[in-house]
């Protein structure tokens, strides 16, 4: 027996690991060390797969493949780590806010007011697509109006908080700031005819009866910043195993645009002076489903090769805020009148937002 | 006692019903554990995010996957009412 070439024990790092994972001080140590090497591995990607593939492997830079190898090895790292870092960072912001307080601020407002209001918290609000429906009776049983409550549920997809950060790393301020500003309008806008249209009568009926068991509690009250950190943590997990496929095939397609596509190939074929160029964006993103961490390599990749920011920011707005999937869960509460007047609203504001920036970019 | 867990039958769910089943066992208490996935039942509860647990009827947590540990407390809080 060799007890000097004994690999460590299990039993050997176990206090350590516990000492992390229960103590107050382990917790703030083990969230330095991952912000410490968050930080080292978003210096070192580029540089550590330039070393790898083209120092060790011995690629050449020139060649398309080694080049596409590239942009998904060092996109795939990056984009991951955005994420994390995000979507980290917005969840523990967010546990301090909830459904039920955006409802308590939305009721007995007056369309107009409500559909601005609604609109603005629709982005903030901690949301997902799987409680639309739950979340769609809550606000009509408290009394909201239709419309008030449909710009909650455009904006909340539309703008998303990490769409917002990872714009925000790769294309900076101004492309962010135009990207929240046009999605709040069509969520706000397109709210705002569905209220004036008086659609209420193809809305499921049970939705007006139903009845709701006491009050409300909201439990965003009372956490311990620990927990909102760990709720932190556990969202990160999850969504990055549940997004995973989607990024992977997102961030391929991006490495195919960037390796194969020639430089201003879009610019040349889809530019702003072609005037279909928003419409078939728009037509290919609908059937499209991605979330918007899956879309944007692409987004990046496309606005590379030179296709406008309008028809870019319009394909990813479609992508993100209308799907089939969503369709079908929305029809359990809308009746098909309904559920094809607020797809056809939110379409043709993506559609004009596309046009009107792809004209102010130019 | 009656336990029901609220959600669209994701991930987060399935967590929160085997700590819900875990904590319970752990109890000795022998519970009737329901999964709930119709939308429509889930705003019922006034719940607008999910998963949710409910314990006899009263919503405890909303929105977020509490902890093993937490469930267990909250199980033996409610089995002494």
């Amino acid at each position: 027996m060799q007890k000097a070439c004994e690999p460590l024990h299990v039993s050997d790092v176990a206090p350590a690991i516990r000492w992390l994972r229960t103590s107050r001080t382990g917790h703030v140590s083990l969230l330095a060390g991952l912000v410490a090497a968050w930080l080292v591995l978003y210096r070192i990607n580029e540089s550590l797969w330039d070393a790898v593939l083209f120092g060790w492997l011995g690629l050449s830079p020139e060649e398309r493949l080694s080049e596409a190898l590239r942009f998904f090895l060092y996109d795939s790292i990056k984009i991951a780590l955005l994420l994390s870092g995000i979507i980290f960072l917005v969840t523990v912001l967010r546990s301090y806010l909830s459904v039920e307080r955006t409802r308590a601020l939305l009721a007995g407002r007056r369309e107009g007011i409500g559909n601005v209001l609604a609109g603005l918290l629709g982005v903030v609000t901690p949301f997902c697509s799987c409680s639309a429906v739950p979340a769609f009776i809550g606000f009509l049983a408290a009394g909201i109006p239709l419309g008030v409550t449909m710009s909650f549920l455009i904006a909340s997809p539309m703008v998303n908080e990490v769409a917002i950060g990872l714009l925000f790393s790769l294309f900076g301020w101004r492309i962010t700031l135009i990207y929240i500003s046009s999605g709040l309008a069509i969520a706000i806008l397109a709210g705002w005819v569905l209220g004036r249209l008086r659609l209420e009568r193809w809305v499921e009926s049970f939705v007006y009866e139903t009845k709701l068991h006491g009050q409300a509690v909201d439990f965003s009250r009372g956490l311990s910043f620990e927990q909102r950190l760990q709720m932190g943590a556990e969202e990160v997990a999850s969504i990055l195993r549940q997004i995973w496929p989607y990024l992977l095939v997102g961030i391929g397609v991006g490495a195919l645009i960037h390796g194969w596509v020639p430089t201003n190939f879009f610019a040349t074929y889809a530019g702003p002076s072609n005037p279909f160029g928003v419409l078939v964006a728009v037509g290919i993103g609908v059937p499209l489903y991605s979330n918007a961490a899956g879309v944007m390599p692409m987004v990046q990749a496309l606005y590379e090769k030179g296709l406008p920011m309008g028809t870019v920011l319009a394909f990813m707005m479609s992508v993100v805020a209308l799907s089939v999937p969503e369709l079908i869960l929305l029809r359990r509460v809308l009746q098909p009148p309904l559920l094809a007047v607020f797809f056809s609203v939110t379409g043709l504001g993506i559609v004009l937002i596309g046009y009107l920036f792809n004209a102010l970019l130019a | 006692m009656d336990i029901k867990i609220l959600g669209s039958g994701c991930k987060k769910c399935i967590t929160l019903q085997d700590h819900a089943r875990k904590g319970a066992a752990e109890l000795g208490l022998e519970p009737s554990l329901e999964a709930i996935h119709d939308p429509v039942a889930i705003a019922g509860y006034g719940v607008m995010r999910t998963p949710a647990l409910v314990i006899d009827g009263q919503v405890v947590v909303s929105g977020r996957v509490p902890t093993a540990d937490e469930v267990r407390s909250l199980l033996s809080k409610a089995s002494k009412d």
